[in-house]
């Protein structure tokens, strides 16, 4: 019986990157659902504005590492960040200029929107190929590890070792402060009190002279900050891949979900479960057991639920079960 | 325009254009875009069905074609020897198993009082279910998985003719499409777009994954044809001397004559299909589908079951394109799960509903027929463009090259464009639903 060491395998392989997976999913969910609160639809685009987000700072990245400018021990990209909002923004405004508001402004059907969001997310598709390819890009530089396995072995004199990565950190410091932001601007300003009036009734808030063309601009310009800084987070823990990216969908939405669409505390909450049971549920959990059993007992088998490559069949069941049984979400959230 | 006239126009055009790639790009080419052409348009009748007439929204539809391909996979290649005897009955009772449970679980849940006490059964069913099925399936697996594993190393199949593999990739399809519909039908429109997303997926990591079943990323080639093999054609005397008496080398006359053959079976399955949609849509059964599409409160008000009627038309169409699904593994004579990608599967068949006429089966076919020729041309003629605009620079120039890289990915990027400007400007597709 050996908790300790039990405890740091589990801190090792499923509480820390279940953290850092969770922030990105929460982040992305987070997009999703003030799209949905706002505007009314699901965007299947989200996954590629997060790719092009991504591409566009690995772009500046590169930019900043060929004039010799670096972040010291942090991230290069994290400079590049706020150019890589910039331009997403730039391209979401300019794509609801060019193709939602014509059926905003017609009323027309969300079912009919979700599909021109999937016409929108091959053209961003095309696009992400166009200006980035399609390989895989690892654009992380500075300091690899905040702790390493083997400094906090030294450290500590245990046998497991726990190894945090600075992009864990960095992703889970980054969300907080962009989750503080967004909360702070939702809930004290007035464009954000406007927009949850908006959201919560469309004509009230109409009603009592809110410009719903000022609040859709300022939902389009807060998902482009909240996409790409989940895109870049995302590709410094792993590493950009432009099909990835929309593979991510699924596990976004399912968030969303969970969470309940258009609730922004929910869209955090649903991330994180999300995130979690993805780890745990192909985690193998061999080595925590055999700590925590006595030695005689330990187990034979790697003791995995599942295989790794059935994550995106968690993601999907949790979403099944909490559909049938709280249609609304875990928080509630919009149901039409 | 009057419909009457231009719908043939329309598929005159599409005839143009395939003759005319035949005549420049040679008539192999040509019936390979046809081929493919004719499956998607046979996807595109199921997406229809379901999209058209009922206004289901599935982005699934590369899982239900992934089924189908496994179902030729399953029904055409030979049993490999001694592993059903491995472990073919541990798979099958562990699968019986795990069948059981869920069924148990849903038992539990719809009999019990609402409770604590449902929770922990239905918990403890699920629980020591899955469990009992692991420690059966996961044997057998070990097993088969262990025979010979570089030539096979999977089930093998029943040994029949591929062609009894189109109407089994259907039941396949529709089986799934019932386990999805009983869950997420009923839900809001995005739910089960959601959803069906998901299950395409889960079905595509399966066939990756389970290397029993059909050797995962391994990949299952050589698969039975039902037409000759152009190499025995090539050997066979009778065949080259009618070839070179038609004054064509024998080379091409066989490539000719395989495809050809295909596109005979297909257009057949096609035009089965297409003759069951075209009475189904101009039945009371077609009417009260689009009652139900236009006003569900309405359709409901007047007594029609409204989840029961979507169930089955989601079975229906993601059936079809199950059958599109097996054809395809036929033509192509080998299942790669590795090479299902949503954009081409899911989210290309959409663009051919939206861009033929959604709710019109002609519409549906001619999007399949003309997205897919596009498709294919789109690269090299992206291609040509490109070489046009960057002649004026240096060659070898990054610019060039990056120029001549990037024609590469044009197809997403036509392909939205297709669809967002139809969408915009003609909402209702070349052929509109009467």
């Amino acid at each position: 019986m050996d908790f300790i060491n039990a405890f740091v395998v589990l801190a090792n392989f499923v509480i820390v990157p279940g953290l850092a997976y969770g922030a990105q999913l929460a982040l992305g969910a987070l997009g999703v659902t003030l799209i949905y609160g706002i505007l009314r639809f699901s965007n299947f685009a989200h996954g590629d504005t997060m790719a092009f987000g991504t591409a566009i700072t690995i772009i500046g990245t590169n930019a900043l590492l060929a004039l010799g400018i670096t972040f010291g021990p942090l991230p290069t990209a994290l400079l590049a960040l706020p150019f890589g909002i910039a331009i997403t923004c730039l391209l979401l405004l300019g794509t609801d200029w060019a193709v939602y508001k014509f059926y905003r402004t017609k009323k027309a059907a969300p079912v009919i929107l979700v599909i021109v969001s999937m016409g929108v997310m091959f053209v961003m598709n095309g696009i992400v190929r166009f200006i980035i390819g399609v390989n895989d890009i690892n654009f992380a530089d500075g300091e690899r590890f905040v702790v390493t396995a083997r400094g906090f072995r030294e450290a500590t004199g245990l046998a497991e070792g726990l190894a945090i990565r600075t992009t864990q950190v960095i992703t889970v410091v980054v969300a907080l402060i962009a989750m503080a932001l967004l909360f702070w601007f939702l809930n004290k300003t007035r464009t954000g009190k406007s927009m949850r009036a908006f959201s919560d009734n469309e004509d009230l808030a109409l009603l009592s002279g809110i410009n719903p063309d000022r609040v859709v601009m300022v939902t389009w310009m807060i998902v482009a900050a909240l996409a790409t800084t989940a895109g870049v987070l995302y590709g410094l823990d792993k590493s950009f891949k432009a099909f990835t990216y929309f593979q991510l969908l699924l596990p976004i939405f399912a968030a969303a979900i969970v969470g309940g669409l258009g609730n922004p505390l929910g869209a955090i909450a649903g991330g994180f479960v999300i995130a979690f049971s993805e780890v745990t549920v192909t985690y193998a959990w061999r080595r925590v057991v055999s700590y925590l059993l006595p030695e005689d007992m330990a187990p034979d088998g790697l003791l995995q639920l599942m295989s790794t490559d059935y994550k995106f069949a968690v993601s999907f069941a949790i979403l099944i079960i909490v559909l049938l049984f709280k249609p609304t979400g875990l928080f509630k959230g919009q149901s039409v | 325009m009057n419909p009457a006239i231009r719908a043939p126009l329309l598929f005159g055009f599409v005839a143009v254009l395939m003759i005319g790639t035949g005549i420049v790009q040679g008539w192999n080419s040509a019936l390979l875009i046809l081929n493919m052409g004719l499956i998607s348009a046979i996807m595109a009748l199921g997406v229809n069905l379901q999209w058209g007439f009922a206004g289901l929204f599935n982005i699934g539809v590369m899982g239900f074609v992934a089924l189908g391909g496994l179902a030729a996979v399953l029904v055409s290649t030979p049993p490999t020897p001694g592993a059903f005897a491995a472990g073919g009955w541990n798979i099958l009772i562990g699968l019986t198993l795990g069948a059981a449970t869920v069924v148990a679980a849903v038992l539990a849940q719809s009999r019990m009082q609402k409770g604590r006490l449902r929770t922990f059964t239905t918990l403890a069913i699920l629980i020591v279910g899955f469990f009992v099925y692991r420690a059966v399936f996961d044997p057998g697996v070990d097993a088969i998985e262990a025979i010979n594993p570089s030539v096979s190393g999977n089930i093998g199949g029943l040994n029949l003719p591929i062609l009894l593999s189109w109407p089994v990739g259907g039941l396949l399809a529709g089986a799934a499409a019932w386990v999805i519909g009983k869950t997420a039908l009923g839900l809001r429109s995005d739910y089960l777009a959601i959803a069906t997303l998901g299950i395409a997926e889960i079905i595509i990591a399966v066939l990756k994954n389970e290397d029993w079943l059909s050797r995962g990323v391994k990949n299952v080639i050589g698969l039975p044809r039902p037409v000759p093999f152009e190499i025995e054609l090539q050997q066979d005397p009778a065949f080259v001397e009618r070839a070179l008496s038609l004054g064509m080398n024998p080379v091409t006359a066989s490539g000719i004559y395989t495809k050809l053959a295909y596109a005979g079976l297909f257009v057949v399955v096609l035009l089965i299909l297409l003759w069951m949609a075209e009475k189904a849509l101009n039945s009371p059964w077609g009417r009260m589908m689009r009652a139900i599409r236009d006003n569900e409160t309405a359709a409901r008000a007047m007594g029609k079951d409204v989840t029961a009627r979507h169930l089955q038309i989601f079975i229906l169409g993601s059936a079809i394109c199950g059958i599109a699904g097996a054809m395809m593994t036929t033509l192509d004579g080998q299942l790669t799960p590795g090479s299902y990608q949503p954009l081409r599967f899911t989210f290309l068949v959409w663009v051919m509903v939206i861009v033929g006429g959604s709710g019109n089966n002609w519409g549906a076919v001619l999007g399949g027929i003309l997205i897919w020729w596009l498709w294919v041309q789109v690269e090299p003629m992206g291609l040509a463009l490109m070489q046009l605009l960057s002649s004026g620079l240096t060659d070898g120039s990054a610019l060039q090259t990056r120029m001549i890289d990037a024609a590469a990915h044009m197809r997403l990027l036509t392909m939205g464009l297709l669809m967002l400007i139809v969408l915009r400007f003609s909402p209702r597709g070349l052929i509109p639903e009467r």
